[in-house]
């Protein structure tokens, strides 16, 4: 594992020269003077800055390898509410890794700045001749400053979009194809989408500066004791900004930092998800954790590598596939079928278990809603009894979500959505709200809104309705933030759902190889509770699908780094499930009447056999 | 090797080929002479006449309904998303003179020019380039004249009795054995259907290669509609992937592959996840045809120019066979997957090509068929037969192929026929020709993938008509779930070097 990722960094090491000398001949670019430009990037690349620059660059990537190794996941954390990925931007976590993304990225401005040399080199310089006539006054030269705050700028920025659009999930690719070409494939991708992000920062960069540039140009004068210049034009404003050359370097600069860091990011997702062969059993004791079916039972990167293997040896290996099928030398038990079919079929059940859970959740959700018994007013409290709870709710998953991002029991997912009835202890919450104000229950906001004027210009002056105006926006930001967004609980039940369809996809192979290949008949003995436990998580699904925004589809992202396929995992286990249960029915036909199995399940898989599911 | 002189001459006029039992092909009048056994597949007539094609020449349309009152920026941002770089400057280049200065509208014309001349350029190096995306298609179908047939694909369902037609009106109808509805699938984005393919292990996905996406329907077979919504349709598309010409399930139905002759990548497609991962090789200028073997081990690929590939899927890792001649036009695989046979444009002949995982096999393709036009002497005259290959399919139990042949002249020569020679375990016999109605052609064709009793041929005909004809024998070996390996062919290694000058030759390449 870690020898994988610092494989991955060494090569990102590698390739820094090349990305540093295109960005050196690309920075000196000048269109009337080709030949001056060309020899010139070349006397460049020779220079001693160069060569420090690239020493300060490896130690960034090699910071940048060790926080994708520490940040990574394979199983992605699903923010269910506005505040939730509030919670997550504001972790401790993650605003160390934004603390270190930007000082790295002053880092990398600060060599690129050395790089192209000219007005970017140094913090101050003498000020120019007709400011004064000492000119031993020390004046600040923005561009460097501006240069820069750039870095810190883009560094946060590739931390938060980090965060916001899930980068460090480490999603497993459909195809097997091997390193080189993977990172030969991706490249030109990634190389175009860290230019147009880095056009992106730049604008939001320059917006930033054009408002908020004198504070940090303050600070600097002051605490440097450096002059303004008052001869030069000042950067935060248009004109300043309109220098298309300074823009020009700003936005190259920024390829060049996310370039590098993406390149990195791409090696080590690549290095780390290439698939392992685990060996199925071995005849050395001490060995037996590293076997296959010990593999199973441990958890996120190991667990998928052994499924992925899994689902590779059930479709390709023959002789691996009868090393599963073997029995055990003295005893003649089926060890390795037990253990492999075992663990796969409790992280179906366990899915199953899961869903049936969230099902029951809603459910119950829907049922609570008329325990107003009483009056119009009655119910309207109740909703705002829901409001609060759920701010609650909201809140205490938030805690919940900043400790674990591992696993998600429906409950914690539930937690993070709405659930406005689930919790009864907050009632003391409802006292704050005096049910004769007339703010009380305000919260279906737009349709009191409009009639508000009506309800309230006989008893109340202007200034209450200042204070509901007030109190309404500030529930309105409420419910911006504590709304649940749609399909996002549906995203965060099935986010390890890799898992699910490798074992499916792993065990109904074997099945379906089982008919020629078992020679001991050790897979007929599960094949009952293999087809109970696929037609009840089928039955699960089913039901899932049926709930609202589950079956709706996610905006796709247009980028290979951006990875969605988290999104979507609940339609390929979908398309897994059934292809799992036509391959067994396939390969076993009229035989499965055979199998024993309750009536709703047999009536279930007639259904696959006549092809009708 | 086989050749056309050993074929039985074809039956008589008139008459239409109805089945083949005893290794012979039986011929009659009408369908009515055979006593039915099962369900027999319906056979379907969709007249030429009945179906009006979309006459949707690209942007000839366009004038006709854009509002010309529309300001500069929107008519050129409408040419952005409509045609990229080249529409934006046709646009600005077309501009009056109150709307743009001079300089602009000039210089937007020379980069026209420029950009049309670089473009002729590329064109010159892949002449296929150069064709408009209709022409492409009917280039590059298994259909023979692709533009003018009713039937515009056909598709079997692998596991059971149901197939999926598309018609010269953009429509897809499905039938089914077990339910009398037939579901006409219809999307706006289901324009110049090349190729359909259903997923295996899956009863209700269908795949469709369209003008300029890739649909996958969702057909519920327990529905009664007779309409699915769009809604059903999921919709896959990547830039600069159009027209899709062909597509292929991997048989065990996880992944899709579709290819364009426009692109030189071949995509690999996780339907349910909706991306793709697009597998470029920049020799050839493009992907035709696809055919994924039975096993699931390997994929045929070919190109616009003299090149094909044999992808490995394990790895995804290609072997590069540059023909002679011209492009390899179609191929097919026997059922375990170890051999292809394949047919070059420009050569009457049938090349075949053995795979084995053992070391040391033999690269070179050997020459299995020859279909140089050959006389036939009938009591109509003298027909003449032969010509290159449109198509192949070989059925599932491995003892059959029909070859779909493209006549080098129009008139005398009746050339297009279909000829099945059967493989035996020693011998390839000649069985004879298949014949339709009078006056119509065979354009397409397809085995049923399970037939119980042989094999069941389902030929679309250029009348509109879909036909079926079944071919009765006993499998020599084994049943269709346990191909015991396709019996070899009786062409031995050595006589085919002896042939020699048509050798081919394979790189081994990644």
């Amino acid at each position: 594992m870690s020898l994988l990722t610092a494989a991955s960094v060494a090569w990102s090491v590698l390739l820094l020269p090349v990305t540093t000398a295109l960005f050196a001949f690309l920075s000196r670019f000048s269109l009337f003077h080709p030949i001056q430009w060309i020899s010139e990037s070349f006397s460049l690349l020779y220079g001693s800055y160069v060569i420090f620059s690239l020493v300060l660059l490896c130690g960034v990537v090699l910071v940048v390898g060790v926080f994708n190794l520490e940040y990574y996941t394979v199983v992605p954390s699903v923010p269910c509410t506005k505040i939730a990925l509030l919670g997550k931007v504001l972790h401790p976590q993650q605003s160390v890794h934004s603390l270190v993304h930007s000082m790295m990225g002053i880092m990398v401005t600060w060599c690129a700045a050395t790089m192209i040399g000219g007005r970017y080199w140094i913090l101050a310089a003498p000020c120019s001749e007709e400011e004064g006539v000492t000119g031993q006054k020390m004046c600040l030269n923005e561009y460097y400053l501006f240069f820069l705050l750039a870095g810190a700028f883009m560094g946060y920025s590739y931390s938060l979009l980090g965060v916001v659009r899930n980068m460090n999930y480490v999603s497993f690719q459909t195809i097997q194809q091997c390193k080189y070409l993977r990172f030969k494939g991706m490249l030109p991708q990634v190389v175009r989408y860290s230019a147009v992000q880095s056009l992106y920062s730049v604008r939001n960069y320059c917006l930033f500066y054009f408002f908020f540039g004198y504070i940090p140009r303050a600070w600097i004068c002051t605490t440097l004791n450096v002059h303004e210049d008052s001869s030069l034009h000042r950067l935060d404003t248009v004109s300043g900004l309109l220098d298309f050359r300074l823009l020009y370097h700003l936005w190259l600069s920024g390829t060049f930092l996310l370039l590098t860091w993406h390149i990195t990011l791409l090696l080590f997702r690549i290095f780390i998800t290439e698939a392992y062969s685990f060996p199925v059993q071995s005849s050395f004791s001490e060995d037996v954790s590293q076997c296959l079916p010990k593999v199973l039972m441990t958890f996120l990167l190991n667990q998928f590598l052994a499924l992925q293997d899994l689902f590779l040896l059930s479709q390709q290996s023959l002789s691996r596939r009868m090393e599963v099928f073997s029995l055990s030398q003295p005893g003649g038990h089926p060890h390795n079928w037990n253990a492999i079919c075992k663990e796969c079929l409790s992280l179906l059940s366990d899915l199953s278990q899961r869903l049936v859970e969230y099902q029951e959740v809603v459910a119950s959700n829907g049922r609570a809603r008329p325990l107003s018994s009483h009056s119009d007013q009655r119910s309207t409290s109740s909703e705002t009894l829901g409001m609060s709870t759920l701010i609650i709710s909201s809140l205490m998953s938030l805690q919940i979500l900043s400790i674990d991002i591992g696993l998600k029991t429906p409950s914690s997912v539930f937690l993070r959505s709405t659930s406005p009835f689930s919790s009864s202890s907050v009632n003391r919450f409802v006292g704050n709200v005096d049910p004769s104000s007339p703010w009380y229950g305000s919260v279906q906001s737009p349709h009191v809104m409009r009639r508000g004027p009506k309800l309230w210009t006989a008893s109340t002056g202007r200034l209450k309705f200042a204070h509901v105006k007030n109190f309404l926006a500030r529930r309105v930001l409420i419910m911006y933030l504590f709304n649940k967004l749609p399909e996002a609980s549906s995203q965060a039940l099935f986010a390890d759902s890799q898992a699910h369809i490798w074992a499916l996809e792993g065990l109904s192979n074997l099945v379906a190889a089982s008919y020629k290949e078992d020679r001991f008949g050790v897979v007929q003995t599960m094949l009952p509770s293999i087809l109970s436990t696929m037609l009840l998580l089928q039955e699960a699904v089913d039901k899932h699908f049926k709930l609202p925004h589950a079956s709706s589809k996610p905006v796709r992202s247009t980028c290979c780094l951006e990875d969605s396929t988290f999104k979507t995992l609940r339609f390929a286990l979908r398309a897994a499930l059934k292809t799992a249960m036509y391959r067994i029915t396939v390969t076993f036909g009229e035989h499965l009447h055979s199998v024993q199995m309750s009536a709703e399940h047999r009536k279930r898989l007639q259904q696959f056999m006549e092809y009708k599911e | 090797m086989n050749s056309l002189s050993l074929f039985p001459p074809p039956g008589p006029d008139g008459n239409i080929t109805l089945f083949e039992s005893n290794n012979e092909l039986v011929c009659g009048t009408s369908l009515g002479s055979r006593q039915k056994q099962g369900w027999e597949p319906p056979s379907l007539l969709f007249p030429r006449e009945s179906l009006k094609p979309h006459s949707r020449p690209e942007s000839s349309s366009k004038a006709a309904f854009l509002d010309h009152r529309d300001t500069l920026w929107m008519r050129s941002a409408r040419a952005w998303r409509d045609s990229g770089l080249s529409g934006l400057l046709d646009e600005i280049a077309n501009c009056t003179e109150e709307e743009v200065p001079r300089w602009l509208t000039v210089g937007c014309s020379w980069t026209l020019a420029l950009l049309r001349w670089v473009s002729s350029f590329h064109g010159s190096l892949f002449p296929h380039l150069t064709l408009s995306s209709e022409d492409m298609v009917a280039e590059f179908s298994q259909v023979l004249d692709w533009s003018d047939c009713a039937v515009r694909a056909f598709a079997w369902h692998p596991h059971t009795d149901k197939f999926a037609v598309s018609l010269l009106d953009d429509s897809i109808r499905i039938y089914n054995s077990k339910s009398a509805t037939a579901p006409t699938l219809k999307h706006r984005l289901q324009r110049n259907v090349a190729a359909l393919q259903w997923k295996p292990l899956c009863a209700s996905a269908l795949a469709v290669a369209c003008h300029n996406c890739l649909l996958v329907w969702h057909v519920d077979p327990t529905s009664l509609s007779t309409r699915p919504s769009s809604g059903c349709a999921q919709v896959l598309s990547h830039p600069g992937h159009c027209p899709v010409t062909s597509i292929a399930w991997s048989p065990n139905g996880s992944l899709l592959l579709s290819a364009s002759p426009v692109d030189t990548a071949m995509m690999v497609w996780d339907v349910a996840g909706e991306s793709c991962v697009p597998l470029q090789r920049v020799g050839g200028g493009g992907v035709t045809f696809l055919s994924w073997s039975p096993d699931g081990s390997r994929v045929l690929a070919s190109t616009p120019s003299a090149l094909f590939r044999v992808w490995e899927t394990r790895t995804w890792t290609c072997e590069r066979w540059p023909c002679l001649k011209g492009r390899c036009q179609t191929g097919c695989w026997s059922p375990d997957g170890t051999r292809l046979l394949f047919s070059v444009q420009g050569e009457m002949v049938i090349y075949a090509l053995t795979f084995t995982d053992a070391p040391g096999s033999s690269k070179a393709a050997a020459i299995v068929a020859d279909l140089s036009e050959t006389s036939f002497s009938t009591s109509q005259g003298q027909v003449r037969v032969g010509g290159q290959v449109q198509t192949m399919a070989w059925d599932p139990r491995g003892e059959r192929l029909a070859v779909l042949l493209k006549g080098t002249e129009p008139e005398p020569v009746i050339s297009q026929h279909i000829l099945l020679p059967v493989v035996r375990s020693h011998s390839t016999t000649s069985i004879g020709f298949v014949k339709g109605e009078s006056g119509a052609e065979p354009r397409l064709l397809q085995f049923h993938p399970h037939f119980p009793n042989g094999a069941l041929l389902t030929v679309c005909w250029s009348n509109g008509r879909i036909s079926h004809v079944p071919f009765f024998f006993v499998s020599a070996g084994g049943s269709v779930l346990n191909p015991g390996g396709s019996p070899p062919w009786p062409l031995p290694q050595s006589r085919a070097v002896e042939n020699g000058e048509r050798l081919l030759y394979t790189e081994m390449s990644s």
